[in-house]
């Protein structure tokens, strides 16, 4: 079994140090006292309710200008997200002002963003996590969204009934009807920074499936902004909490991933582009396109699927208002357990999860902070990344799977495997030798094994 | 939605003067003008040449955002890049797929170039020239996309020939189309990678300067100067034009004050703060927010609002203001301290709910939550807007032609 210690990020202020919890207060007649989303509390709560439209294309912006399109009564991203967070900034429940967080865009092509946040992990004892099981079951004893306070739930998201968005201030929370709530997340590393649990009292482990994915999707759609971006963490790609949620915040910089160049590989059903990144630390996959949101949504999903299926841990990084979906599987974890990162880097303990894959890095240490360049960042990512034998491996994989009931073309795949790879970017073969553990992998019936 | 006639129509004539059209229309090219000071950037002005190319109407366009001609097949990254631009104030150029208006994708080179005020080096407007990129072509009589697909199965060389280093690069890929052409030989050919050849450059920046010359030639005519150099670079107090375009979206009465000049003036005032106090926007930029209170104004409230300016907290107060027209209103005021980049407070947000006209929408966010969302949309802007500001200044200064001339 492989594990890594690492201190683990606070998002919730009813989150408490592991063996901590169970310390519940009393349990009287009034729920437990802490105004929680559990079946104690729930009974007569109300939180507003943001119900989205289901679209049924991708636009063309030329949809959104059609004169029957009603303004929406309520402006997601502005109004209601910013508005809802900067009221829970103004009751104090962040545990700092990240506002106040000293930031700056690393001079170089790239354009990576650092962060100075020296509060984010004071206070908390390093703990273990697994890191060789991408899925793992939902284990009520620890720490879950549905043991949130309340007044950390910005709203209940979900798709409307009529065909129009609607907004209820003050809606009942419908234990039958699996609500999906926007909550804060309290040690934000950017303004607005929130989480997006599907379905949360269905209390589900971290993994993708469809229906969610599509919901985080719609999110981001329904911000409209290029710059509000959902990312999300598999289990062994440093996600801490075991209960299915997306992360999201707002930052009007263009991200260094985003920035990236690509290459397209193939056309997907449904009108899906799929292109693989250049000239970037870390080797991934870039969706985009499809006919509908739907097309778009379940051929990422579906990759997701693949890979945890296969173990294999990943990020996904949702941009551009939905137009634009990151994917990339990492093995940082895993190298870290088996002691094959280089010291210098883990002594950063920049834990590199999506945000600083997409090239956001949250730094803990002001002479991290000070010396950050294109150059150790660059170091970084590229021992986040799997070695080009291991990724065209993993790519094959996907391709196999997602073009299942995918009719007529020959399989991608098969020509993915064919190809030179001495096209490849200088950059990227320095990475390569940095990359030492992929000779470490097998491909065994699909399954990744880690040989030590 | 749409932006009020009147202040597109002005955004012209009150720069170039109302005979600039005229002017414009009788060069052939196809160019769009943006105004980034009015809320949603809209197209202002677009020439006879965009509406032949594009087969839309003038009033279809005007008061738009020029991301209505984008669609499915439009490369994200490259729409990321003119935002960014556009963002930087800076001139770029980019081949992209548009749609007309009959839904038809089409490559064209896209020229992006500011055009700044002389008085004080803000950016007015952006010029946009479009030019449909065409494509060279072997076979005489080959004049549709399928035909061109025809040549791309047969002759490989041909390929190469005419669509240039990206596919020649990326053999896999074009292994993979030649395989699938069996089930898809329709391809439209804007699925392509395409770059404009020299001379559509060369046309382009032929057009920009022509535009550009107009431009400062009919500025002269209302003494508002522009060029398309930032030729002025003491702005003291001024906000750039980007952060001044994401104020613009926000809808509620606001102002900014710089705690950092003497007296802490106003240095950004909402169109809903011009509307609610009746006061034009410049009888308000460089004065202190003292000048709504009157008579009969509580002296202690405004001793809160110092002592929370003092202590950089937010602070929400209910104090009795006066309009120009002398006029009171009861003023539910939430101020805030803004930080940037740095971490450092660069201003304070001042929010007013006039509170006899509080509606109570059932539908809707309160007030107050209203007002929160001003301040986050505030604190968003100039915190992300100053992260850029560090690293892009030096190439802010480029000359306008630094890009066409190559």
């Amino acid at each position: 079994m492989l594990r890594i210690k690492r201190v683990p990020t606070v998002v919730s202020n009813f989150q408490k140090e592991e063996g901590e919890e169970g310390a519940r207060a009393g349990g009287g007649g009034g729920g437990c006292g802490r105004n929680c989303l559990q079946k104690c509390c729930i009974p007569g709560a109300k939180l507003p309710l943001y119900a989205f439209k289901r679209l049924n294309k991708i636009s063309g912006e030329k949809d959104l200008l059609k004169p029957d399109d009603k303004e929406p009564p309520v402006a997601f991203l502005d109004s209601l997200l910013l508005g809802e967070w900067e009221d829970r900034a103004q009751k104090g429940l962040f545990r700092y002002d990240v506002t106040a967080c000293e930031t700056k865009v690393i001079p170089g092509e790239c354009g990576f963003i650092a962060q100075l946040n020296e509060g984010r992990h004071l206070k908390k004892r390093p703990t273990e996590f697994r890191v060789d099981k991408v899925l793992q079951p939902f284990d009520g004893s620890k720490f879950n969204f549905t043991k949130v306070g309340q007044e950390e739930v910005l709203f209940q998201f979900e798709a409307s009934e009529e065909n129009e968005v609607q907004f209820f201030p003050n809606a009942p929370i419908d234990v039958e009807n699996s609500p999906s709530v926007v909550a804060i997340n309290v040690s934000p590393i950017e303004y607005g920074h929130v989480l997006l649990i599907p379905r949360i009292l269905e209390c589900l482990p971290q993994r993708i499936d469809r229906d969610s994915f599509l919901l985080a999707l719609y999110m981001a759609a329904e911000a409209g902004n290029p710059y509000f971006r959902l990312g999300y963490n598999s289990l062994g790609a440093f996600a801490t909490i075991n209960h299915l949620h997306f992360q999201a915040y707002y930052l009007a910089v263009p991200f260094p991933i985003e920035k990236a160049p690509t290459r397209k590989i193939t056309s997907f059903n449904g009108g899906v582009i799929i292109s693989e990144l250049l000239n970037y630390p870390v080797r991934g996959l870039v969706f985009e396109g499809g006919n509908t949101l739907d097309d778009l949504s379940n051929a990422v999903s579906d990759s997701c699927i693949c890979l945890q299926e296969n173990n294999i841990p990943y990020n996904v990084l949702i941009a551009d208002s939905a137009k634009r979906i990151f994917l990339v599987p990492q093995c940082y974890a895993e190298k870290q357990a088996l002691g094959e990162v280089n010291p210098e880097l883990l002594d950063t303990q920049v834990n590199p999860a999506v945000w600083e894959i997409s090239g956001h890095m949250v730094l803990k240490r002001k002479k991290d902070y000070e010396e950050a360049s294109e150059a150790n960042a660059w170091r970084l990512l590229a021992e986040v990344s799997l070695s080009e034998e291991r990724f065209q491996e993993v790519k094959a994989l996907i391709f196999e799977t997602i073009s299942c009931g995918d009719n007529g073309n020959p399989s991608v795949s098969e020509l993915l495997l064919e190809e030179e790879p001495d096209d490849k970017p200088k950059s990227l073969e320095e990475g390569d030798a940095l990359n030492k553990s992929s000779r470490h992998h097998a491909m065994v019936s699909g399954e990744c094994l880690v040989l030590h | 939605m749409e932006p009020q006639l009147g202040l597109l129509e002005l955004s012209v004539n009150n720069r170039y003067s109302i005979w600039v059209r005229e002017r414009l229309n009788e060069l052939p090219d196809s160019f769009t003008i943006t105004d980034p000071s009015i809320s949603g950037h809209p197209i202002v002005f677009a020439s006879n040449g965009f509406l032949k190319m594009s087969g839309y109407e003038m009033e279809e366009v005007v008061g738009k955002n020029g991301r209505m001609f984008q669609g499915p097949k439009t490369d994200r990254r490259s729409v990321m890049e003119i935002r960014e631009a556009i963002r930087q104030e800076k001139t770029m150029q980019i081949s992209i797929v548009n749609y007309r208006r009959d839904g038809t994708p089409f490559w064209m080179l896209f020229c992006l170039c500011p055009v700044f005020g002389k008085e004080d080096g803000r950016v007015v407007h952006f010029v946009g020239v479009q030019v449909p990129i065409t494509r060279k072509r072997r076979q005489s009589g080959g004049c549709n996309g399928v035909s061109y697909c025809e040549d791309r199965t047969g002759f490989r060389e041909t390929v190469i020939g005419s669509c240039r280093r990206e596919v020649c690069s990326d053999s896999v890929v074009e292994l993979g189309r030649v395989l699938a052409m069996d089930s898809d030989s329709r391809e439209l050919e804007v699925d392509e990678q395409c770059e404009a050849s020299d001379l559509e450059k060369a046309k382009a920046k032929l057009a920009m300067n022509s535009i550009l010359s107009v431009l400062a030639h009919y500025s002269e005519s209302t003494g508002r100067l522009v060029c398309g150099k930032r030729c002025c670079l003491a702005r003291t107090g001024l906000l750039g034009s980007s952060l001044t375009l994401s104020l613009g979206r926000i809808k509620q009465s606001f102002v900014l004050t710089d705690p950092h000049l003497p007296d802490m003036p106003i240095v950004y005032a909402s169109d809903a703060f011009l509307k609610l106090t009746g006061y034009a926007r410049h009888e308000v930029l460089g004065r202190n927010c003292r000048f709504l209170g009157g008579v009969d104004t509580n002296l202690s409230t405004i001793l809160q609002i110092k002592e929370s300016i003092q202590t950089e907290q937010a602070c929400t107060v209910r104090i009795l203001n006066y309009r120009k027209d002398k006029s009171l209103f009861w003023n539910v005021l939430h101020i805030s301290p803004v930080r940037n980049a740095s971490g450092k407070i660069a201003y304070y947000v001042g929010v007013q709910i006039d509170e006899s006209c509080e509606n109570h929408d059932k539908h809707g966010l309160s007030p107050e939550m209203r007002q929160r969302s001003a301040v986050g949309a505030v604190k968003v802007a100039v915190r992300s807007l100053s992260m850029v500001a560090g690293t892009s200044e030096s190439q802010q200064q480029l000359p306008m032609n630094s890009i066409l001339l190559d």
